[in-house]
């Protein structure tokens, strides 16, 4: 996008006013830990996580919803006679910190003796990461309504209807316990999503980054409202097995849903996909997958929830899953090391990968489109739920634009079908990919992933547009 | 509750100065305990809270908010002039001015009744049950994962707006569930008592939990969870379909209750949560259902205690009950303030709600709910020549415009001559949503008809998780597509 000039102005300090100066957060951790040193609590962790957010939501080409949310809370782990349990409270003066930790204390004498629990880790090295871009920061609700407002003057401009966000926003998170770790890390975040709606078709784009001035929301209403007019006229086709283009958004909403099976307690628990199965061929050998905090189109905290540091892990190599992610609890008890993916305790999931990135090609959509006799484009899927946890069949929608490819070229746009795909089986079906970029949509959270073209995907039912 | 009040008039003076023609302020405290156990360990055990407010304004005829957890009378009244500040930001993009139904101004404190408060139940009382009940279920062989929870809330909110209402609201809020999962071979099967995703929530204190009987009903899933896997496979096939109460809850609320909420409809959630087929000219005109389905939106409590009952919503309007779907016809939307004038309304039907301090409300599900019908359940099953019972959702899907669905359930019963004669595994059924309740024709009595609770539900941006209430009696449903989800072709 085109920035406006105040937010191009420069910005005094480290960070936007919104958030808790670095020595504010170190001094709740202090107040907490003191506070906590006149208590039976023999170990005390303390977590801080801060949001400044906006959001301008426009529909029917006009903003009809626009907010700000500021809100910073403090969470107390505290340990007592091999027991513990947490309270988190926002209330952050002194007597509702000492309140909080007496909550967390309380809560623990409740419950039986933990015999697993582990002593909270001491201080850590963390690689640094700057994700935190002061025009992002900055970037004020006029700004946003204008850039709506261009939007959605095209919109009409070409007869459309435009539905969407514009959001921006700076977040913070702190871990520090009384074994001296401490952690912390903020950054910027910035979202704009676009639906263009032609009666009685609609197609859509979304962008997502740290840095708003990677952002541009008329390409991306352009891009949405050309596809949008594609679909207009749409025809039934016969539901079955197809060969599909799936752009980055479409990839990612779906395989998004495997990769808490990559945790080491869902492997223990037996609820994993990956149980016997761990070192075997599961996927081609054109998919490798790791787990990246530094990666950068990634975004997030380089350590976990117990302020671990995050390690880089290599999850499928060559199509076959060679390793997990690990909590400290996890790793003690499959003899690992822990890899910094962690939940904050007490919990009973333990940790999952969060930066995923999924290897890519060097193919591009076009390319697959020409390389395609008969296929299907899908722009976005919707609705994703897991039908078999082991076979890891999912179901869902495709949504917002749907086209046929014949002899290597879109040829029309058809109505929707709904899937039932095993993940498994699909990613041993990628004939083609695209370099990865950083994908956003709304079923899972961000990833590094590449457009894909897949053979054998399985479309059950047709809906009625 | 003074200081609550001090700082909502604070708000909505410094509102009514910086220009705003209209608002409304709701500041609350919100307590949660979440209690987890899994394989006879605690898992989570966990209590928060949270306090803060949130400003709601129309400045230059548009809508703006800003929210809070700085609580003094600077922190207020910033706050205020943001909303202001962003209202007028938002008419730089305004294709019409904001127009509220006319609605009168309300004094009234409020409290959901309960029995027994859940945060002064001792926790060592409520681990130990969850503890025995995770016990109970690992002992049944071919067991391999247990987990059980509690959550319970208590809501405060203190509603002022500039046309003078004031209105404090206490909601207290439980919910408790287990399951008991199996994996073998090459299958992962799964049982939950009384429901899946956490079990069933309600506007109740903990004798929620005390009612469900945990103990008992521990063995009897552990059991089933187990056998699952020796159980015939749900066939392919169109069929005779009857529906437990919990999972019939879940289908209302993805192809009844969504559909009719009038900001969908109006395109407002077009980007995200989709839009509706059903369009303004269906209204009083589509027959959505067989003649034998009514259906309510009913946020009172005479309804009964459920994730959707409310004295008042969220913009300060009644509890109310409306007609959605009056003998198969379709009869009414969720409106709020804004939207009812559009459907010829002179005021809102009571659906605005808001998850918490932070958010601003939007219209939601209050409790709809699909009135009891006329049968027994043991003459619904002896009725029923060839068909198949499914029981407690395992998935859920549904396209953006809320015609196709698919659902999955963890188990099924083969009915055979008016008996369950079978278990069968991997069931699922899908369809088209108004052909699927065209094809109602039966519905069980009052005596089997239970307000389901559903926790979990999201919808705006930023996303908000609401909970909603859904009472169902068990259902019966001729020519349903059945099985697809597993099919291998």
């Amino acid at each position: 996008m085109t920035i406006a000039p105040s937010a191009r102005r420069k910005i005094s300090g480290k960070k936007h006013a919104e958030l808790l100066p670095a020595r504010e957060l170190r001094g709740i951790i202090e107040t907490v830990l003191r506070l906590a040193k006149s208590t039976v609590a023999s170990e005390t962790e303390v977590h801080i996580d801060e949001v400044a957010d906006s959001l301008t939501r426009f529909a029917n080409n006009g903003i009809h919803q626009n907010v700000f949310e500021h809100c910073a809370t403090v969470s107390v782990r505290t340990v007592t006679g091999g027991r513990t349990a947490r309270a988190t409270t926002n209330r952050l003066d002194e007597d509702s910190l000492r309140r909080t930790i007496e909550a967390s204390l309380s809560l623990a004498h409740s419950e039986p003796r933990d015999p697993r629990l582990l002593p909270m880790p001491g201080k850590q090295r963390y690689r640094t990461v700057d994700r935190f871009v002061k025009a992002t920061a900055a970037l004020t609700p006029e700004e946003r309504a204008r850039a709506v407002r261009l939007a959605c003057d095209w919109a009409s401009k070409k007869g459309q209807v435009a539905a969407g966000i514009f959001s921006s926003g700076q977040s913070q998170t702190t871990v520090g316990n009384s074994r001296g770790l401490f952690a912390t890390y903020c950054e910027t975040h910035s979202q704009f999503s676009i639906t263009m709606q032609e009666d009685p078709a609609a197609s859509w784009a979304k962008a997502d980054s740290a840095d708003v001035r990677e952002i541009h929301p008329q390409e991306l209403a352009e891009r949405a409202g050309k596809k949008a007019r594609l679909a207009v006229k749409t025809s039934e086709l016969a539901p079955g097995r197809y060969t599909v283009i799936l752009e980055p958004a479409a990839v990612l909403d779906l395989v998004g849903f495997m990769f808490y099976d990559f945790a080491a307690t869902a492997v223990e628990d037996k609820r994993s996909c990956l149980n016997n199965r761990i070192g075997k061929q599961l996927f081609g050998k054109n998919i490798s997958i790791s787990d990246d905090v530094f990666h950068p189109r990634q975004k997030g905290a380089p350590f976990d929830g117990e302020g671990m540091p995050r390690q880089k892990v290599l999850l499928v190599d060559r199509g076959v899953p060679k390793n997990l992610v690990y909590s400290r609890a996890s790793a003690t008890i499959a003899r690992k090391k822990p890899t910094g993916h962690g939940f904050a305790l007490p919990n009973e999931y333990g940790e999952a990968p969060m930066n995923l990135v999924v290897s890519g090609g060097d193919s591009s959509v076009e390319t697959m489109v020409a390389s395609t006799d008969r296929g299907l484009l899908v722009t976005r899927l919707w609705y994703i739920r897991e039908v078999d946890p082991y076979e890891k069949v999912m179901t869902g929608m495709t949504r917002d634009g749907l086209f046929l490819v014949e002899n290597g070229k879109l040829t029309r746009a058809v109505r929707n079908f709904r899937f039932n795909q095993s993940l498994l089986d699909m990613l041993n079906h990628v004939e083609l990919m695209s370099p990865a970029v950083r994908a956003t949509g709304e079923e899972s959270f961000e990833m590094v992933v590449p457009a894909m073209k897949i053979g054998k995907f399985h479309f059950s039912e047709v809906t009625k547009f | 509750m003074m200081l609550m009040w001090d700082l909502c008039t604070n708000a909505l003076d410094t509102a009514k100065l910086r220009g705003a023609s209209y608002g409304d302020v709701r500041a609350m405290h919100l307590r949660q305990r979440d209690l987890t156990t899994k394989n006879g360990q605690v898992g989570t055990l966990a209590q928060s809270e949270s306090v803060g407010i949130g400003i709601r304004v129309v400045a230059h005829g548009a809508w703006g908010f800003a929210s809070t957890d700085r609580l003094t009378r600077d922190g207020v009244a910033a706050c205020a002039a943001q909303a202001v500040s962003i209202a007028k930001a938002s008419a730089l993009a305004n294709r019409s001015k904001v127009v509220l139904a006319p609605e009168k101004a309300y004094i009234d404190s409020w409290q959901s009744p309960f029995r027994k408060d859940p945060f002064e139940i001792p926790l060592g009382a409520q681990l130990a049950l969850l503890l025995a009940a995770d016990g109970e279920m690992r002992k049944v062989k071919g067991v391999t994962l247990t987990e059980t929870s509690m959550q319970f809330r208590k809501v405060d909110s203190w509603f002022a707006s500039s046309i003078g209402s004031r209105i404090h609201q206490r909601k207290v809020i439980s919910g408790c569930g287990i399951g008991a999962t199996s994996f073998q071979g090459q299958e992962i099967q799964k049982r939950s008592y009384p429901n899946s995703f956490g079990g069933q929530h309600a506007l109740e204190g903990y004798e929620l939990v005390e009612s469900l009987e945990l103990l008992k009903h521990a063995p009897v899933i552990a059991e089933e969870a187990a056998a699952l896997h020796a159980a015939a496979q749900c066939p392919e096939k169109f069929g005779t379909l009857v529906l437990a109460g919990n999972q019939l809850g879940l289908q209302i609320h993805e192809s009844i209750g969504h559909p009719i909420e009038l900001d969908r409809v109006l395109g407002q959630e077009a980007n995200f949560a989709g839009t509706s087929f059903l369009t303004l000219d269906q209204l009083n005109k589509l027959k959505y259902a067989s003649s034998i389905v009514n259906v309510v939106a009913d946020a009172r409590l005479d309804h009964g205690p459920g994730l959707g009952t409310f004295a008042y919503d969220d913009e300060g309007v009644p509890a109310q009950c409306t007609d959605i779907i009056k003998d198969g016809k379709f009869r009414g939307y969720l409106s709020n303030r804004e939207t009812a004038h559009l459907i010829g309304l002179a005021r809102s039907s009571g659906t605005m709600r808001t998850e918490s301090w932070n958010r601003l409300p939007i219209i939601r599900m209050t409790n709809v709910s699909l009135l009891p019908g006329t049968w027994d359940y043991d003459d619904l099953i002896s009725d029923t020549a060839d068909g198949i019972l499914m029981d407690t959702n395992r998935s859920w899907s549904i396209d953006d415009r809320r015609y196709q669905f698919q659902f999955s359930t963890e188990i099924a019963w083969e009915i055979k001559g008016g008996k369950k004669v079978r278990m069968l595994k991997n069931p699922s059924y899908s369809g088209i949503t108004t052909e699927f309740w065209n094809s109602c024709e039966a519905i069980c009595k009052f005596d089997h008809w239970t307000l389901w609770g559903t926790p979990n539900c999201g919808k705006g941006q930023p996303m908000q998780t609401m909970g909603t209430g859904h009472g169902a009696a068990p259902a019966r449903f001729r020519n349903v597509r059945i099985g697809t989800a597993f099919s291998k072709q």
